[in-house]
């Protein structure tokens, strides 16, 4: 399979013909190959940044993976795609060894799961609904948490610091930052998560329905915070229910039907009235429901 | 202040502030992983601790230490694998524990519930110079964790899967808590009593969280409810014949009745400063409203209900 452009820091061709062509059928198809002969025009790595291959994984008695092969490459922006009991939540969390494979194998940056230890490089925002827990926490100290893959058991530096308040302020939640979680609406609660993810300063964000029950204004926020991380060299992969307001930013798209890969390649055409720009998708079932419900209610 | 003459009465004050410390310090690690009733648990679990103390000959607060840990790992265990049959293993985990205390202080040669009643609900007036030893050591060691940790123990305790994708050792710090728990129910044992305990994790924090709007603050509010509640009780016992543990425990949920009347307003006030707050669903991608069927418009969207959890 091809890969988005080597150099994509900066100058990335979003959406244009350079971006990653379909693969037809892919799901079946070994996505090696090819890649070594790539030629890298910078920070030369010769392995994907995420390769999970023959990835099969159960859920109780369940099969929700059934051999998926996704393979995300520096600079790449992957959309991973699929109806509710896809498996789409249950390959990210795989691939961060949140849920154990049943065979096949994961890798991120070269190294297998199993001995990979370098965890600053991965930002992982959760599905969550909240950021809060049983005990009242501030912006702050939530978003500190992440710093965690950098510090460890040590103590916070001032780079440390300076970090979580630079994540803080990506999100536009600065003005909020000594408030408790608790008092923050659903978008907001998701920008936190994301700026928890952010304090670490990975190479990798891995997002698992970013956009779920998050009001408009949080919306373009987040969409603005990714680009900008995308600008700057991140790798992304995120689970998304339909492409929404990202998806400019997205380089290719995987969608899972039945823990298989139905489609590796551009992201699908949206159509009718999911076409028109700026349009919340909602589905018809919960149309009757105000705009924020998703998760919220 | 006569009774700071006496020294069983030193020794009790000085246990208090301990208790009064530590007992909240890990309690608001508990609260927010929503574990409020493990102290209770490991509580129960002590008593068997005790009676193998007596029977043993030994001193009881240490036997008691060691198998509030096991039985605190044994929960930890068990919590993090078993999540089917978790509540039914732990019950009986509980349970066992209980009897087993009153079983072996039974055995015991001169052993009688009557010894067992000072730890169920708290004998300050027999704390000795080697329990006060004891507990010094124990709280050191509370305190050392709650503190030095906090960063690391919040995360775990805030988002144990965010926690692990950090490379947090989050395995060995939920250990940490439960093993830490269990030395701070032995620690509060004599002062308030084994069936008490758990009060004292909870309620402060609990009381705390009324006001605060951080962690910081509520575990800081948390510890001084603590202390204050423990020494207002101790020198009550002192002074009305009443026994110490009820008397901290009554007096924490009191201040937690007064705190809440107090932050009612303040609560009010801030929630018209900001949007409503989430609730606590998870893992829904799409919430179905129930009428959703009704309509028939739902076909087609490729939603069904494979991994919502409404």
């Amino acid at each position: 399979m091809t890969r988005a452009p080597a150099g994509g820091r900066i100058g990335r061709q979003r959406g244009g013909p350079s971006a990653a062509p379909k693969i037809p059928g892919a799901h079946a198809e070994p996505i090696e190959d090819t890649m070594e002969t790539v030629e890298r025009v910078e920070r030369t790595e010769p392995e994907p940044v995420i390769a999970l291959r023959a990835a099969t994984a159960t859920l109780g008695a369940r099969p929700v993976l059934r051999g998926i092969d996704l393979t995300v490459h520096r600079g790449e922006v992957v959309a991973l795609l699929g109806a509710n009991g896809s498996g789409k939540s249950t390959a990210v969390r795989s691939v961060i060894g949140q849920v154990p494979l049943t065979g096949g194998s994961v890798a991120l940056f070269g190294t297998e799961l199993r001995r990979f230890r370098d965890w600053a490089r991965v930002g992982y925002v959760p599905q969550r609904t909240t950021a809060a827990g049983g005990v009242p926490a501030t912006v702050r100290e939530v978003v500190s948490s992440g710093r965690l893959s950098r510090t460890k058991l040590g103590w916070p530096r001032r780079a440390d610091r300076a970090a979580v308040d630079r994540a803080i302020e990506l999100v536009g939640l600065a003005d909020r930052a000594k408030d408790s979680v608790s008092a923050l609406s659903g978008g907001q609660h998701q920008r936190v998560l994301i700026a928890r993810a952010l304090a670490a300063e990975p190479e990798l964000l891995i997002m698992d329905e970013p956009m779920a029950g998050v009001d408009l204004a949080s919306q373009g926020v987040l969409a603005t915070t990714l680009r900008e991380q995308v600008a700057n060299g991140a790798t992304v992969l995120l689970v998304l229910h339909e492409l929404g307001p990202l998806e400019p930013l997205i380089d290719r798209a995987v969608v899972l039907r039945d823990g298989c890969v139905v489609h590796d390649g551009p992201p699908p055409e949206a159509v009718g009235q999911h076409a028109l720009p700026g349009h919340d998708h909602v589905h018809p079932h919960a149309a009757d429901e105000p705009l924020r419900t998703g998760l919220l209610t | 202040m006569e009774f700071l003459q006496f020294a069983f009465m030193q020794r009790a004050l000085l246990a208090a502030v301990l208790v009064g410390v530590t007992a909240p310090a890990v309690g608001i690690y508990l609260v927010q992983r929503r574990q409020a009733l493990m102290g209770d648990g490991i509580g129960h679990v002590a008593m068997t601790g005790v009676g193998l103390g007596f029977l043993l000959s030994t001193n009881p607060v240490w036997m008691a230490t060691l198998v509030a840990v096991l039985g605190a790992i044994a929960m930890e265990l068990i919590r993090s694998y078993g999540r089917t049959h978790g509540d039914i293993a732990l019950a009986l985990l509980f349970y066992g524990g209980m009897a087993g205390g009153v079983m072996l202080i039974n055995l015991a040669p001169g052993g009688s519930n009557a010894n067992l009643t000072s730890y169920l609900f708290g004998s300050l007036s027999t704390v000795s110079e080697g329990d006060i030893v004891s507990i010094c050591l124990l709280a050191a060691f509370v305190v050392l964790v709650t503190l030095g940790l906090r960063r690391q123990l919040f995360a775990v305790s805030q988002d144990e899967e965010f926690a692990r994708v950090t490379g947090l050792p989050v395995r060995a710090l939920n250990l940490l808590v439960a093993v830490t728990a269990a030395v701070t129910v032995t620690v509060a044992m004599r002062v308030v009593g084994l069936l008490l305990v758990s009060a004292l994790m909870v309620v402060p924090v609990a009381a705390a969280q009324q006001l605060a709007r951080s962690f910081r603050a509520t575990f800081v509010i948390a510890v001084l409810v603590g202390t204050g509640v423990t020494l207002a009780g101790t020198i009550t016992s002192y002074y009305q014949d009443v026994p110490p543990g009820a008397t901290i425990v009554l007096l924490a949920i009191a201040v937690f009745v007064l705190l809440t009347a107090l932050a009612a307003p303040l609560a009010r006030r801030r929630a018209r400063a900001a949007a409503p707050p989430a609730t606590e669903a998870q893992a829904c991608d799409v919430a179905v409203p129930p009428a959703a069927a009704a309509s028939g418009s739902s076909a087609g969207t490729g939603t069904d209900g494979d991994g919502v959890r409404v």
